[in-house]
């Protein structure tokens, strides 16, 4: 395409078989002679329906067939939706209702689409046209009349000289969208601080370590050496939001040999004899981490695989996880029960902005 | 002499010979009767000494190499002592034991031993030291509830297991396997005795009812078909996705391109 320097306009190209009156008027573009030819439109092609009688017996006959298999395939619908009725203690006959009463929708709706657009690419008339777009300004008349109108609006409502009338309508209009600002501030949690829900967790001293889902409380000789046991705290299942409270106290129980765990200073009252107590939400996202490999003593997160030692009070060994699994404090009450000591004493799961 | 004299004795020649025979089948049957080998009931609680030697025989020759001769375990094998028949059972059973290979997991494979072999190495261990016990059939049965199950497993199972039973990774080489097709008798072993990297799961955590739910739970799942249609390997949204994107993506493309396309 060739380019005018001076304007930075395109020479146009198009449309050379039509006569365009308006074009140099309306585009305001500068035309300028090149030496490059308008190709002009590809020569038509013919389909071979077009040459081909044959071919365009068989195009027919497609067509209809679809057609009529459409028609089919909607009966086969309604027949395999009698004949393989979902029977209530049979889980299979939902799947073979689903499956034939779909094979038969999607034969009908595919034979119409498909038989449509074939009728229309092989059959039907498929000569070239032209359509003139025609300019988008519109014609001086239009313009001025269009103006004489607004005119006498504006006098006849009197819009623009009754001042008073119109500033008035214009605040009532900024006000009247202000009620939804307050309806919908309601919608934020406004009397709980998120930091503080996320830093606490339903554990309390005294709490006891109880089973998930039944809530039996879990006596220390209970737990053998390899022994893994998902704890909730009591009193979860009657709490009123209980999986919220679930999706933050939920602990991993776990035996090992005393010999074999490290423990740091400071923490060595809080496990009992080889049983430990972990977060089991991971601190990378928050999956919960209940792999535990009672061999080599990692505990996986299935979700990105962060791998904690849990002889090593859960470091991360390996994966996208940055912080230790927060260890729960665990003693032994007076009838052998396990409880906790204290909450945790770090928030569980994943970062947020507030945490310290 | 042209006939034989029959006044004297009367005996007929063959006589001796049918006497013998008399007497060998009432020997031979009066052993039979009153002999105590009896092979028509199998006794399970109580595994005689021939049992338990038998096995002791069969642990030496098989297990020992690696597991000790008292069971005391050496560099290549742990200890045996306190796993109880429950464990052998599980190990031998599948197959895993004896293990083909060092390496970060036994692998299931056709069993070495026949059932009675198996009885035998698990009544011996057994007798070395007590331990889990076989289970008793009638845990075994798949006739518990199966929601309970289903939800006792999705809260201690599904995360290795996969919620449907299909399997999942661990790390290095582990893995926990799929559970459809496994025996209910094993499904309980392993899930009293924890074998390898699988933790314990013992009857204070897991009650013996709360074990019978799973395996209902577990047989419900290998008996009825998914109802959401072929499951592809019950992988969840990896498998789904790749049929998704390969099949259905390809299929939307390929017709996308029938239509613009010029009729031929």
């Amino acid at each position: 395409m060739a380019h005018d320097e001076v304007s930075g306009a395109e020479s146009s190209a198009s449309d050379s078989s039509a006569v365009e009156t308006s074009r140099t008027a309306s585009t305001s573009t500068a035309v300028i002679a090149s030496d490059v030819v308008n190709p002009g439109e590809p020569a038509h092609r013919q389909r071979v329906t077009d040459t081909d009688p044959k071919a365009a017996k068989r195009a027919q006959r497609s067509v209809y067939t679809l057609f009529y298999l459409s028609i089919a395939g909607s009966i086969f619908a309604v027949a395999a939706y009698m004949a393989f009725p979902i029977e209530n203690d049979d889980v299979g006959s939902v799947r073979l209702n689903t499956l034939f009463m779909g094979i038969g929708i999607a034969l009908a709706l595919f034979g119409i689409g498909l038989g449509a657009v074939h009728w229309a690419k092989a059959i039907m008339y498929d000569k070239e046209g032209i359509d003139i777009r025609h300019p988008v300004r519109g014609s001086d008349e239009t313009i001025s009349r269009a103006v004489e109108i607004f005119d006498e609006a504006d006098r006849e409502s009197g819009f623009g000289r009754r001042t008073l009338i119109r500033n008035s309508l214009i605040g009532a209009l900024i006000a009247f969208p202000l009620p939804g600002l307050v309806l919908f501030r309601g919608w934020a949690p406004q009397s709980e601080d998120p930091a503080m829900l996320l830093s606490h967790t339903m554990w309390k001293k005294g709490a006891r370590l109880t089973l998930d889902p039944s809530g039996i409380p879990v006596k220390a000789s209970d737990v053998t050496i390899g022994s893994v046991f998902h704890i909730i705290p009591e009193g979860l299942n009657d709490a009123p939001d209980r999986l919220e409270q679930k999706a933050k106290a939920a602990v991993l129980l776990m035996r090992l040999n005393p010999d074999d765990l490290n423990i740091s200073p400071g923490r060595e009252s809080w496990s009992y004899d080889g049983i430990v107590a972990y977060s089991k939400i991971c601190t990378h996202v928050g999956c919960p981490v209940a792999l535990y490999e009672q061999q080599t003593h990692h505990l996986l997160c299935p979700c990105h695989q962060s791998t904690f030692d849990v002889v090593n009070e859960c470091q991360v060994i390996f994966g996208p996880a940055k912080r230790p699994l927060p260890q729960l404090p665990i003693e032994v009450d007076s009838e052998g029960y396990l409880v906790a000591q204290s909450d945790f004493n770090e928030p569980v799961g994943p970062s947020f902005w507030e945490r310290s | 002499m042209a006939r034989k004299s029959r006044k004297a004795g009367r005996r007929h020649p063959l006589a001796t010979v049918v006497l013998i025979a008399i007497g060998l089948v009432v020997t031979g049957g009066g052993y039979a009767l009153l002999s105590s080998t009896t092979t028509a009931t199998a006794d399970t609680s109580a595994t005689s000494q021939e049992t338990i030697e038998e096995g002791q025989k069969l642990f030496a020759a098989n297990c020992a190499t690696c597991h000790g001769m008292s069971l005391e375990g050496t560099a290549d094998g742990p200890s045996l002592i306190g796993v109880g028949a429950a464990a052998v059972n599980f190990q031998v059973g599948t197959g895993r034991m004896p293990m083909a290979m060092q390496g970060p997991q036994a692998m299931q494979k056709p069993p070495q031993f026949t059932d009675e072999q198996t009885a035998a190495l698990a009544a011996y261990v057994a007798s070395i030291s007590p331990g889990p016990a076989i289970p008793d059939p009638s845990l075994l049965q798949g006739d518990g509830d199966a929601t309970n199950g289903g939800e006792l497993f999705r809260i201690n199972c599904a995360m290795c297991h996969n919620v449907h039973g299909a399997g999942g990774a661990l790390t290095e080489g582990k893995f926990a396997p799929e559970l459809t097709g496994v025996a209910a008798t094993h499904i309980y072993e392993a899930m009293l005795t924890g074998p390898q990297n699988m933790p314990v799961f013992n009857d204070d955590n897991l009650t013996p009812e709360d074990k019978r739910d799973i395996i209902t739970y577990l047989k419900y799942l290998e008996n009825n078909p998914s109802p959401g249609g072929v499951e592809l390997g019950s992988l969840g949204p990896v498998a789904e996705g790749l049929f998704a994107w390969i099949f259905g993506l390809g299929a939307v493309i390929g017709l996308m391109v029938w239509l613009t396309a010029k009729s031929n």
